[in-house]
């Protein structure tokens, strides 16, 4: 019988669902703009990897011979120094590469802190006791009342500014999303049929959290932690740009901004290419997790 | 009504303890001696520096600490700054009419803009119009705001002279008194010809920039919004019943469909508040914000403690009012919960 069911099944491939790779690519290469998100953001990832093969110079050294040179398009400029240098005589093309991996680093490392940790208490809250519930919201609603910038401000000015105290204080700031939305995703599927059969045949409390229960709820985690990344670098530049995250010499583009303010006038390409930088990754970040969302999560809608 | 209010409100107090904490802690870790800071570099004798301490309360239990702390929260009392020597409290209502001002009109600023454009779009769902406007709100609130201040600064400000580069009102040509804190009023309360046209010239990059984002937000929940409400039934009665597509869509569509974005609406008074941080900073606009980022260059812990609680406070507080408001407008929420 079940040998005949299975062959019934074969004879019929129209009818089988694609894999669920296969399924979520179909859907995400239809939207146009989060496949060019995606690729923008393959080539910012490999120069930022391949930085120091890439970048025609160090980041860290000043051509004093060769101080505040325009780019290559404008009069004055060369090819030695295609993007121009700063203030100090550095060129901004290899800080720019080399700030694409401080970036991407910091965006991801807190993209993946947050989503460890969020996992771990998400779950914790939906299926402990009350009492640990309780305080885990309560403790997530507080660093939620918090403005963000606040309190990252808060948090750097007592840790001290630092690229590490910087990952340290956007976490905080972006974890409580992640805690709640594991959460709540979780508490929905407890209520379903599928748990209460674990249950019954007496899975493991580990087992029904993280091997039943999680899986159902990676969609809109996925999507949340795409987009965290470009949350991450965005507030990490407005950090380094008060001067509160990564220190010089650093080649961070928050940093670098800060650095270009004095040339606002004279210079204004030293001030524009950085957060030129910011905004086409945020951009391509932003515009792949809108992909991610609708080939995942149709139900889900971003503001 | 009210029974909803109060059961709302009582749910924020557990969180203002909290917060009380948090900043408490927070202090607490930074890491050298407060009274240090105070004393300079010069020094003092160890009887004086034992008298700071005590007049701090630094040589008191931590418990202890903390109980006086949140006892003189409670009394209004926000600490003293270290630098100059004002009450914190003082000095943060003394600027914090600038950042309301700047923070509001940012936020008139996004839905005088944001609500139409949005509204426009998903009546032109697909258009040529609304696929540019999608993609510009995407830019949108990926802008880092900090650059795209400086950017128009150096395009408007210094190229084409079209708008100051700082401040909030020119200082050389008008002088008066504050009387409210907020430059529009007192400019026309001055009495000075041009006054309030000066200041809203400086008005109009900062609150372009902090607008930036909330616009973005706001227009695309408006689209999205109003996208739903377009299929519903009683919109379709509407046309059926030949209502002309402007009362359709003004009247039936766009007031239910305004609900949710009321939300963001406030959601976003609160958060641009904190976002007036960068904003400030960056023209040099005398508000909290760029106070609060001062008292860190300046060491100034009790400026820094008691500004983070108030501000953090204030934006509770309007999240609260924004909750509130929402039930009024959408029974559907009051009676639900």
């Amino acid at each position: 019988m079940a040998d005949s069911y299975t062959v019934a099944a074969a004879d019929r491939p129209v009818i089988a669902a694609p894999a669920p790779f296969r399924a979520f690519w179909l859907s995400f290469k239809e939207n146009k703009g989060a496949v060019a998100g995606m690729a923008i953001l393959a080539i910012i990832a490999l120069m930022a990897l391949g930085a120091d093969i890439i970048a025609p110079h160090s980041p860290l050294e000043q051509f004093r011979d060769a101080v505040r040179q325009p780019p290559f398009w404008v009069t004055g400029g060369n090819w030695r120094f295609p993007l121009g240098t700063d203030g100090l005589g550095r060129d901004t093309l290899s800080r720019l590469i080399y700030g694409a991996r401080v970036s991407l680093f910091i965006g991801i490392s807190v993209m993946g802190v947050s989503f460890v940790l969020g996992v771990v208490l998400g779950l914790l809250a939906a299926f402990s006791r009350p009492w640990v519930d309780v305080l885990i919201t309560r403790a997530m609603d507080l660093l939620m009342a918090v403005p963000g910038l606040v309190l990252a401000i808060l948090i750097v000015a007592v840790l001290g500014p630092s690229l590490a105290n910087t990952i340290i204080a956007v976490t905080i700031v972006f974890l409580p999303r992640y805690v709640r939305l594991v959460r709540a995703s979780a508490m929905a599927e407890l209520s379903k049929e599928y748990v209460t059969a674990a249950r019954v045949i007496g899975v493991s409390q580990f087992r029904l959290m993280f091997a039943t229960v999680l899986p159902n709820c990676l969609a809109p985690l996925i999507v949340q932690s795409a987009l965290g990344v470009s949350e991450a670098i965005l507030e990490a530049a407005a950090l380094g740009f008060l001067g509160l995250g990564a220190q010089p010499p650093v080649s961070e583009w928050g940093t670098m901004l800060a650095d270009a303010r004095e040339f606002i006038r004279s210079d204004p390409w030293i001030l524009t290419l950085p957060g030129l930088a910011i905004l086409v990754t945020v951009v391509s970040i932003n515009l792949m997790g809108d992909g991610l969302r609708d080939a995942l999560d149709p139900k889900m809608q971003r503001s | 009504m009210v029974l909803y209010f109060l059961k709302r409100a009582a749910l924020t107090i557990p969180t203002f303890f909290a917060l009380m904490f948090l900043t408490f802690a927070a202090i607490r870790l930074v890491p050298g001696d407060p009274v240090e800071v105070r004393v300079g570099e010069r020094g003092i004798s160890p009887e004086r520096l034992a008298q700071f301490r005590h007049e701090l309360g630094l040589d008191q239990p931590v418990w202890k600490q903390f109980f006086d702390y949140v006892w003189a929260l409670l009394h209004g009392d926000f600490g003293t700054s270290v630098v100059t020597n004002e009450k914190v409290l003082t000095e943060f209502f003394t600027l914090f009419p600038a950042t309301v001002e700047l923070s509001l009109s940012a936020i008139l600023f996004a839905v005088m803009i944001g609500v139409p454009a949005g509204a426009i779009a998903a009546v032109k769902r697909g258009s040529w119009y609304d696929q540019t406007l999608m993609s510009i709100s995407v830019v949108g609130f990926s802008m880092p705001i900090f650059w795209w201040g400086l950017l128009l600064i150096m395009l408007v400000a210094e190229r084409l002279h079209l708008t100051p580069v700082s401040g909030r009102i020119d200082l050389i040509k008008f002088y008066f008194e504050p009387v409210t804190g907020f430059m529009l009023i007192d400019s026309v309360l001055s009495g000075q010809k041009g006054a309030l046209l000066d200041a809203l010239h400086h008005l109009v990059l900062p609150v372009i920039v902090l607008g930036t984002v909330p616009l973005a937000t706001i227009a695309r929940m408006t689209r999205s919004s109003m996208l739903e409400v377009l299929g519903e039934d009683y919109v379709r009665t509407a046309r059926a019943k030949g209502l002309s597509p402007f009362r359709v869509i003004g009247l039936h569509a766009l007031r239910n469909a305004l609900i949710p974005v009321v939300t963001v609406i406030g959601l976003s008074v609160g958060s641009s508040m904190a976002g007036a941080v960068l904003t400030e900073t960056i023209f040099s606009w005398p508000g909290v914000g760029k106070w609060l980022i001062e008292a860190i260059g300046r060491r100034d812990y009790p400026a820094l403690q008691g500004g983070v609680m108030l501000i953090s406070a204030i934006v509770i507080s309007v999240n609260l009012l924004v909750d509130v408001i929402y039930g009024v407008i959408n029974p559907r929420i009051r009676h639900g919960r």
